[in-house]
């Protein structure tokens, strides 16, 4: 089976300071790769690099396109690159603000990527923006308000409503409970699931929360100082830890 | 008395915009920086407008300048003077007889025909500037045919109102590609942007040229199930009584009676010349 | 790997006329061919380094062997922390073996790639813990859903499934609709035990699943594990109650022999 993501020996250095350094894994339809790391380990970075947000010094972003199979996106012309962040490829931000119009109302926040793939039926595209609201849970009453008027939550949800509209088959996701209540991650967690197993997505996910891997991630990487320290399924990573820094972040874990 | 070169600007400014023109008319839509001159009126006034006329000029040339289609208002008489005394060129108010036509947001109902050049006024000539306020992103956008965000506008029009509530400055896709603003013109004047003269957007502020040849196809951006309408007020003109004209609204006394009149001055009289009487004009010719 | 859809005969995976999926399926899964076992372990070893304890490093496994053939339930007995309960994890790929063998339906897990040990789990190999672990607020019945969910099952008759069984493990109904995580130590083993045998796993690692069970539903439990057999897995388990292990299991094997330091 082809993988639907290779990323072999990505690099990005800051002048001496180490990025992420020679990062590499395979990702297969379906799976959910978790990232963890404490702030400066360099997940974000690796995230912004394989998303095509940042430029890496060296490396590969094997992506299986839907027409021409297998193709580094770091080479891509900028025009690719966009259409494939507009329909393969989905990026939810940690602040709402980042990925959403604020001007614009809910409905055109989600029918936005349909216009720019040629929707043209202002009927159509109403009605699966109405759609998606619902799978996200929020009220279809809302379709006409504008994100400011939303809860952290809801901006949260309406983001992955935005971006999954046009059925990508790669989310990557950077912190996207971070700064929300429990009871709200609670929710959005289940809905993310809830989402991967029924649209088949393969995700990576960028955050600092152990929890939340465990809920969302198949497998885990644990990054230190840039570098990937340890890699496996992720209840085998957080069960039986084998590198010093992994036993050390899942002991410091507080338990409820 | 100082002597002007002809239409005001040096030869080499002209070459300047003429090549601008030339690649506008290459691609059509595309919005061609230029080097504004400073002309002796402000920005805001027509400077764009007033420096493609000068560049495409000639002495055989007639010149026609309207403001809101007609042709005695203070800026269309200004700038027809200007081009007077700085070109001696023969001007006129008759559509039909000039060959350059300078116009500030509106087309002439009379049809244009080939040989003929009309100069558009632009103010903003971004279509996307209101939704995305960076030039660097904007200039992405048309590059990559990326006009998503032209459809949420109009989008969001109709969830507000119920319909695309733009009325002028409708934004248009010209050749199958670019997206372009039309200058503020209603928009019961986009349909006639299909015609057979030359069209020439200038924007002074904005540095700006964009161009269309003749008989370029000119879409107005719309939806399927709320197709584009060139609606105008639903009354004849008062003075000709022309039924299918762009209508100005004049208040003609203190309480407020009004009185609906072609806003093109030129086909409104030209029509009363040939004895249409509109039920403002019934008592004879003014 | 090969590409097997099992069109003919009833798949043994999920029970029905046909696969819903075609994939890269194990040997010996499709019960046309019989293998000898189905779970084969040998020369499994274990060590944990403490690298925050000052590096210390506890052998706690060598050199175990272990074969369960398909409708064979076998025993793990041994003393408290002799580790039948890290074998058991070995097994599932939830801890990493320091060195040996251990195949499930032809996957050598310590070897295998991740998403061929995820899908091990999720067609072939079950896993009933001693601790109901779910995501926060589902409704019980989606827990015990879940396992069919995840193998592409239309909702409403994963959820039917997932209905016959809490009612067979006298969950009330009035239950179904609420998270577990508030319910009794024994109501929520019932619930772990209902979503391990919802979906009918060639191959099941049981850890004491009669745990805080009264006598009545204890006995529900033996009759879910025989019927087990009946239909061909291969089961291993831990028992502390030895009535339920004397019941159930084919023969016992004392994990205490493969623990160094621990008489064998």
């Amino acid at each position: 089976m082809t993988p639907l993501l290779q990323i072999k020996g990505l690099t990005k250095t800051y002048g001496r300071h180490i990025g992420c350094a020679d990062v590499a894994f395979e990702l297969f339809p379906g799976e959910v790769m978790g990232i963890v790391g404490e702030s400066g380990s360099g997940k974000s970075t690796l995230l912004n690099c394989m998303a095509g947000h940042l430029a890496p010094d060296s490396g590969q972003v094997i992506f299986d396109t839907r027409g021409a199979g297998p193709r580094d996106t770091l080479t891509m012309s900028e025009p690719e690159r966009r259409m494939l962040s507009r329909t393969d490829w989905a990026f939810v931000h940690q602040h709402a603000r980042d990925g959403l119009r604020m001007g614009v109302s809910a409905g055109g926040n989600v029918g936005e990527r349909l216009m720019a793939v040629g929707a043209r039926h202002y009927g159509d595209i109403r009605a699966t923006a109405i759609d998606w609201l619902d799978r996200v849970e929020i009220r279809a009453d809302r379709v006409d308000d504008r994100p400011t008027t939303f809860s952290g939550g809801m901006q949260q949800r309406l983001q992955i409503a935005r971006n999954l509209v046009t059925g990508p088959r790669l989310v990557f996701m950077d912190e996207p409970t971070g700064g929300l209540d429990v009871s709200v991650q609670a929710r959005l967690l289940d809905l993310l699931r809830g989402l991967v197993r029924d649209m088949g997505l393969s995700a990576v996910i960028v955050t600092h929360d152990l929890a939340v891997v465990r809920l969302l991630a198949d497998r885990l990487m644990v990054m230190k100082d840039g570098n990937v320290v340890e890699t496996g399924l992720t209840d085998q990573v957080l069960d039986d830890p084998q590198h010093g820094y992994t036993q050390l972040l899942v002991s410091s874990v507080l338990q409820v | 008395m100082t002597d002007y070169n002809f239409a005001y600007l040096d030869e080499q400014t002209k070459r300047m915009i003429r090549r601008a023109i030339l690649k506008g008319l290459a691609i059509p839509g595309y919005q061609v920086p230029f080097a504004s001159r400073e002309m002796p009126m402000p920005y805001g006034w027509g400077t764009g407008g007033v420096q493609v006329s000068a560049a495409v000029l000639t002495p055989e040339d007639t010149l026609k300048v309207i403001d809101q289609g007609a042709d005695d208002t203070t800026n269309a008489v200004s700038i027809r003077r200007f081009f007077e005394r700085t070109a001696q060129v023969a001007v006129t108010t008759v559509t039909a007889e000039a060959t350059v036509i300078q116009t500030r947001h509106r087309i002439p109902e009379e049809q244009m025909r080939e040989g003929q050049i009309l100069v558009y006024q632009v103010p903003i000539p971004e279509p996307l500037r209101f939704l995305e306020p960076r030039e660097t992103e904007t200039r992405k956008m048309h590059a990559l045919e990326e006009y998503g965000l032209m459809h949420v506008k109009l989008y969001e029009d109709i969830s507000r109102h119920g319909h695309i509530a733009t009325a002028y400055a409708y934004p248009v896709k010209v050749a199958d590609r670019y997206v372009m603003d039309p200058s503020p013109i209603p928009k019961f004047d986009n349909p006639k942007m299909d015609m057979a003269a030359i069209q020439l957007f200038g924007a002074g502020r904005e540095q700006r040229i964009y161009a269309l040849p003749p008989h370029t196809p000119v879409v107005s951006l719309d939806f399927e199930d709320y197709p584009f309408t060139a609606s105008k007020a639903d009354h004849p003109c008062g003075l000709c009584d022309a039924q299918d004209s762009y209508l100005d609204e004049v208040i003609v006394d203190d309480a407020g009676a009004r009185m609906f009149v072609c806003s093109d001055t030129d086909y409104c009289t030209g029509r009363q010349v040939e004895g249409y009487r509109g039920t403002n004009n019934k008592e004879g010719a003014a | 790997m090969v590409i097997r859809n099992c069109w003919s005969v009833p798949c043994c995976r999920c029970d029905r006329g046909r696969c819903p999926r075609a994939y890269a399926a194990p040997r010996g899964i499709c019960n046309q061919k019989k293998m000898d076992a189905m779970i084969e372990i040998s020369e499994l070893s274990k060590t944990f380094t403490l690298h925050n304890q000052g590096g210390a490093v506890i052998e706690v496994m060598r050199d175990a062997a272990l074969s369960v053939a398909p409708g064979e339930c076998v025993g793990l007995v041994g003393a408290s922390g002799a580790g039948k309960s890290t074998l058991m994890r070995m097994i599932y790929g939830n801890y990493l073996a320091a060195s040996g063998q251990i195949m499930v339906g032809g996957v050598d897990v310590p070897r295998a790639a991740p998403r061929e040990v995820l899908a091990l789990r999720r067609e072939t190999l079950g896993y009933v813990s001693q601790f109901l672990r779910v995501v926060p607020r589902v409704p019980t019945l989606d827990v015990v859903a879940g396992p069919l969910l995840a193998l592409g099952m239309a909702e409403a008759e994963a959820k039917v499934r997932a209905a016959s069984l809490l009612a067979q493990l006298n969950i009330p109904r009035t239950l179904w609709s609420l998270s577990p995580t508030t319910f009794s130590g024994g109501e929520q083993q019932r619930v772990n035990i209902a979503r391990g045998f919802v979906h009918g796993y060639p191959a099941l690692l049981l850890d004491e699943p009669t745990a805080s069970l009264d006598a009545h539903n204890r006995s529900v439990v033996l009759d879910l594990i025989e019927a087990a057999k009946a239909r061909g897995a291969a089961i291993i388990g831990i028992f502390h109650d030895t009535d339920a292990r004397n019941r159930v299991c084919d023969r016992t094997i004392d994990v205490a022999q493969f623990t160094p330091g621990m008489g064998a």
